[in-house]
């Protein structure tokens, strides 16, 4: 049971899958404008990988290793396909907002890499709790990134108002930049730095360190 | 051709795959370290893009669109629903042939491309640039002047993002941002500066 809990504990914080695998960016960057669209966007990702970890691991005895990929990613498609089709029928709005970024959870590399890295040598049950811990991982980051981006660029949480716009007679002047492309690297940038700091041993080393100086004293 | 160059246009600069759109991220980040691979994995992409996004486009036309199936018989039929099956099948396949092809003919190439080839089977700039085509309801011409372009404004930004690292190696990076926290700050400046381009028409 312990391991179980360290397997869905340990990608959240300790070993995150943006950022320090760096598996998974693209959506984490283009969906993050609303906090809703997040949301939507973080449970969808969970149910796929935690799905497709579970099947795969069911069928990993059985596949020749030669089409492992082929097969992987017939799987995660048709989850992709069932995620989508129940978006468009239950949430049609929020899926004309994540547009394309539904259909790229089959390319988001979290999913494939949890499948090759873990469920391929996996029993079942740890492979489904592997998929949740990551796909909780992935939404850590994304409700940080979302709810910034949304706090400061619109004033809005979930689409209430929390810090009164100048627009509509309140005293907040909403930060543009926020909404576009450029702040959500930043955002995520110092995210990491502040993850590091806290784990030191992710602390990338340096390619080069600057030679101690070898002159020796009152040489010249 | 006025209405094709400016779509190429907005494909390279106003819409850049990578720094505005965040697609293919994770190559992006990670394969930018050196120049000369950067340069080799932006023309994989080009040439990828150049070839998937018209054969999805035909695929969608003539097999998935609602009613497209009238040829055989079968107007009522509607399999958009398998898109995302089709388009990843399809591009997994030309990766596949491309390698083959360039492996038989282009040996020079094929070494040059080396690894990269099969990873793009994962990118998610070239599907993007398929969904995208979709959405859009782009013709076939137009899908072939947007998988170029989008490939070609892929490769311009990892080749530039490549350059700045080999750079940035030698500078005193704080403990923590070091590797992956610089280079996505400086990715989001490299942002700010493609911003520069929106709103540009021809």
């Amino acid at each position: 049971m312990s391991m179980n809990k360290t397997i869905l504990i340990k990608p959240i914080f300790a070993d995150n899958p943006i950022a320090l695998q760096i598996l998974g960016v693209c959506s984490a960057l283009a969906v993050t404008t609303s906090l809703s669209v997040t949301l939507v966007m973080c449970v969808a990702l969970t149910m796929v990988v935690a799905f497709s970890n579970l099947f795969i691991s069911m069928i990993r005895n059985h596949m020749p290793s030669s089409i492992r990929i082929i097969v992987q990613m017939t799987i995660i498609a048709s989850l992709v396909i069932l995620v989508d089709q129940f978006l468009k029928a239950f949430a049609y709005d929020i899926s004309r907002q994540l547009s394309v970024f539904v259909g790229l959870i089959i390319t988001n590399c979290i999913v494939m890499g949890r499948a090759e890295a873990f469920a391929m040598k996996n029993p079942p049950v740890p492979s489904f709790i592997d998929g949740i811990g990551n796909g909780l991982g992935y939404s850590v980051v994304l409700i940080v990134v979302g709810t910034l981006r949304e706090l400061f660029g619109s004033g809005t949480l979930l689409g209430y108002t929390i810090l009164p716009s100048v627009a509509n007679g309140g005293w907040y002047q909403p930060n543009g930049l926020m909404l576009l492309a450029p702040s959500a690297f930043f955002i995520i940038g110092f995210f990491i730095w502040i993850l590091r700091n806290k784990y030191e041993e992710q602390v990338e080393k340096d390619e080069f360190v600057m030679a101690p100086h070898t002159a020796e004293k009152g040489a010249h | 051709m006025e209405h094709y160059l400016s779509l190429f246009v907005s494909a390279v600069f106003v819409e850049n795959m990578a720094l505005m759109l965040f697609l293919g991220m994770c190559t992006f980040l990670a394969v930018s370290k050196k120049v000369e691979t950067a340069i080799g994995l932006g023309i994989a992409v080009v040439v990828v893009q150049a070839i998937t996004v018209p054969v999805n486009n035909l695929i969608f036309h003539y097999l998935l669109k609602d009613g497209a199936l009238a040829w055989a018989g079968l107007p009522d039929v509607d399999l958009s629903f398998l898109g995302f099956l089709c388009y990843i099948g399809v591009i997994a396949a030309m990766v596949q042939i491309l390698e083959m092809f360039l492996d038989k003919f282009v040996p020079a190439l094929y070494n040059a491309l080396g690894v990269f080839l099969p990873l793009i089977t994962v990118n998610c700039a070239i599907l993007g640039a398929s969904l995208f085509m979709v959405e859009r309801s782009y013709t076939f011409s137009e899908s072939v002047v947007y998988g170029i372009g989008a490939g070609f404004g892929w490769a311009l930004a990892i080749v530039l993002l490549a350059g700045i690292r080999e750079k940035m190696k030698y500078s005193d990076v704080p403990a923590g941002l070091r590797g992956l926290g610089i280079t996505f700050v400086s990715t989001g400046l490299m942002s700010l500066g493609f911003m520069s381009f929106s709103g540009l028409t021809l």
